[in-house]
């Protein structure tokens, strides 16, 4: 990869090469910086925090939420049930857990494909624990520390042997998942003892359930650690400028490698939830899942080249998905069709702003 | 440097080399798998993934990557098998023609949204991969097209065998040839190089960085077009879930073929191998007997180990300099 690659000096009159430029700049990967950083304008006065905070991605989203939530409510008659809605939470908590973590690793200017393999492999493992008739603790413990170790993996594959993390998690992503259908073939595992139903199934308190309680808390945490600690400046640090964090003395080594562990986990965290959801286990289990928590992470407002996002932004993407994926199943509209939905949400909602700033660009030049 | 000093130095050579003594291998178990009859059925087999990885190693060149293939190549088959069973009477050249402009159509999709809009490759073609699938499903409302809804015709353009060979194996090698001599000596082959390499340098040099990776998204979207038909007339079905999860694997070719992520860097000799490298094991686990479920575990450890010994290799000595400084200085503070 080109860590340091040489800036070429631009002078007056290459607005139209840095123009030309600009597309395929944000067209690369986003591994590789580009040689020339776009040039930014600097506002003369910034908005007011009230403003700033009503023109955010956050904003767009919780709005784009609010209307889903309204449109489903006035489309079926049991959306508002409470029950409904916290049946509504499932199809969505296991992700967003994932997506949490997966946000600070694509906050780094990585990103992990092989999560859905992860979870593959640690259910894999869980069930042919449950089937050595172990009891339940060991069995939890076996699926956290599969993801861990996993994670370990990635991390090392990406810090300690240099490999694009893109290519590298590919290729532990099929690793993963095969291992899963070499131990398990086209059999399942469907015995689990006693009580671990209980972390896909169980609620905490009336209707809140276990798996809500879980994301809400490890929300909260991923937004303390991302927004008020050290930690997380440095994580946006290295996704902005890697070279320049490792300059001014941040580890960028052992924080990258620590967030793809740290992935790893929260792929074991939501392999446990959703086996114990499902109480059965096949190599296919969550097939398709790493498009889905890719998608939930960039719509939450994560830029994919690094350094850009938000927690809040992560969380609202999760329930925009969520719901909009519950509403229209409420609907009876077919699985296929709400993921035609998703996509043009993901590709509509990141190109609107650039659209728009290039007409209001363009509306400006005009009127001078 | 020496001829024989730099075809040693090829990953090209060194992939043909781990390919021989792969086959090798599974030779000293099942002699049969070597015979020149099987390895043309193994390579007729892989045609398809030759040809994906051709038209991907066109947009890794230039730093992009295109997930949508394997959906692309599901609708456009899709489209194809639904025209012909409502219309037989189309000739079948001309339904692969509409194939692979079809595919070409939604591949500009692609490109036209990484150029125009500026939209990063991966979430662009990760928003269409579930369009186009979803597309598919739309299109067919779920219903398979089966073999007798299909002309025989249609059908049976990629079997027909000439000088031994089907023409499936004929189509992939028309396509290895275009492209080998496209890459290596047109204006456009020789703008995705650059495009890659230095984005800057390319635009200095006058070309387009920006047409030029809509060009490549084109040219993946023709061939997974084109390998619509192909994968549809090969197995007399068409089903939404027609090759799902397919352009992983056709991403792995070009990587495990050295066609570096990071742009600039391949060859289609490279892809081809990658993907032949990919079709041979694939082919030879079960005749070696194992369980074709390890295939999985063992593409994507061969995928690891391949980016492994690329990246070694790409290492420059101009760089080292500057990384080990770099490294050094984190090391010092880990």
């Amino acid at each position: 990869m080109t860590m340091l690659t040489p800036n070429v000096p631009f002078s007056t009159g290459q607005d139209r090469a840095g123009q030309n430029r600009g597309g395929q700049d944000r067209a690369e990967l986003g591994r590789a910086p580009s040689p020339t950083p776009p040039i930014r304008r600097i506002p003369d006065r910034t908005d007011a925090p009230l403003t700033a905070l009503l023109k955010s991605w956050e904003a767009l989203l919780l709005l784009l939420a609010a209307a889903i939530f309204t449109a489903n409510s006035f489309a079926s008659p049991y959306f508002l049930d409470v029950w409904n809605l916290s049946d509504a939470t499932f199809n969505f908590t296991e992700k967003a857990i994932v997506a949490l973590a997966l946000a600070f690793v694509i906050l780094a200017g990585e990103i992990d494909i092989s999560v859905a393999g992860i979870i593959a492999l640690s259910s894999t493992l869980m069930g042919a624990t449950a089937a050595a008739g172990q009891p339940m603790p060991v069995v939890v413990g076996v699926g956290l520390l599969t993801g861990l170790a996993c994670g370990a993996v990635n991390g090392l594959l990406v810090t300690g042997l240099e490999l694009p993390s893109i290519v590298a998690t590919i290729g532990t992503m099929s690793l993963f998942r095969g291992l899963a259908y070499g131990i398990l073939g086209d059999g399942a595992y469907t015995r689990y003892p006693e009580g671990f139903a209980y972390f896909g199934q169980g609620y905490v308190w009336e209707w809140l359930s276990f798996e809500v309680t879980v994301f809400l808390g490890l929300a909260l945490l991923a937004g303390f650690l991302l927004h008020r600690t050290s930690l997380g400046r440095a994580v946006r640090a290295i996704g902005h400028n890697p070279t320049a964090a490792a300059f001014s003395g941040l580890k960028v080594r052992r924080i990258k490698f620590w967030l793809f562990a740290a992935t790893g986990l929260a792929a074991g965290v939501a392999s446990v939830m959703l086996t114990s959801r499902l109480g059965s286990t096949r190599p296919s289990i969550a097939t398709g899942w790493e498009l889905e928590i890719v998608t939930m992470v960039v719509l939450g407002g994560v830029a994919i080249t690094g350094g850009v996002g938000t927690i809040p932004g992560v969380v609202l993407a999760a329930l925009v998905m969520g719901l909009l994926t519950f509403g229209l199943g409420l609907l009876n509209v077919s699985g296929i069709i709400m993921s035609i939905v998703v996509g043009v949400m993901l590709i509509a909602v990141i190109a609107l702003p650039v659209l728009a700033r290039k007409l209001s660009n363009r509306m400006r030049r005009s009127t001078p | 440097m020496t001829l024989l000093n730099r075809l040693l130095k090829s990953r090209e050579a060194l992939l043909s080399v781990a390919g021989t003594a792969l086959l090798g291998l599974i030779a000293l178990r099942a002699p049969g798998f070597v015979t020149p009859g099987n390895l043309a059925s193994v390579f007729t087999d892989t045609a398809i993934l030759i040809i994906l990885a051709i038209g991907q190693t066109a947009v890794i060149l230039t730093r992009s990557i295109d997930l949508s293939v394997a959906a692309n190549l599901a609708l456009t088959g899709m489209a194809g098998a639904m025209l012909n069973a409502a219309h037989p009477e189309i000739p079948v050249p001309l339904l692969v023609l509409a194939s692979a402009a079809m595919g070409m159509a939604l591949g500009a999709v692609n490109g036209l949204l990484v150029w125009k809009v500026g939209l990063p490759s991966i979430v662009v073609t990760l928003g269409t991969l579930t369009i186009f699938r979803g597309s598919a499903f739309v299109l067919s409302g779920g219903e398979w097209v089966n073999t007798f809804q299909m002309s025989p015709a249609y059908l049976a353009l990629p079997r027909a065998t000439l000088l031994g060979l089907p023409m499936l194996a004929w189509l992939a090698v028309a396509v290895i040839g275009l492209a080998a001599l496209g890459f290596a000596r047109s204006p456009v082959g020789r703008a995705l190089y650059a495009v890659g390499g230095n984005p800057v340098a390319a635009v200095y040099a006058g070309i387009d960085a920006g047409r030029t990776v809509f060009r490549a998204f084109c040219v993946s979207g023709l061939l997974a077009g084109l390998c619509g038909y192909l994968w549809v007339s090969r197995f007399a079905v068409a089903y939404v879930d027609i090759a799902a999860g397919f352009e992983l694997d056709v991403i792995a070719a070009c990587v495990i073929g050295g066609v570096s992520i990071s742009g600039g860097v391949g060859s289609v000799a490279g892809a081809v191998l990658g993907a032949l490298f990919l079709g041979v094991i694939k082919n030879a686990l079960p005749v070696v007997g194992v369980s074709p479920f390890w295939q999985m575990s063992i593409s994507g450890a061969i995928i690891i180990a391949a980016v492994l010994l690329n990246t070694r290799a790409e290492r420059r000595k101009g760089r080292i300099i500057l990384r080990h400084r770099a490294t050094a200085g984190q090391e010092a503070g880990a």
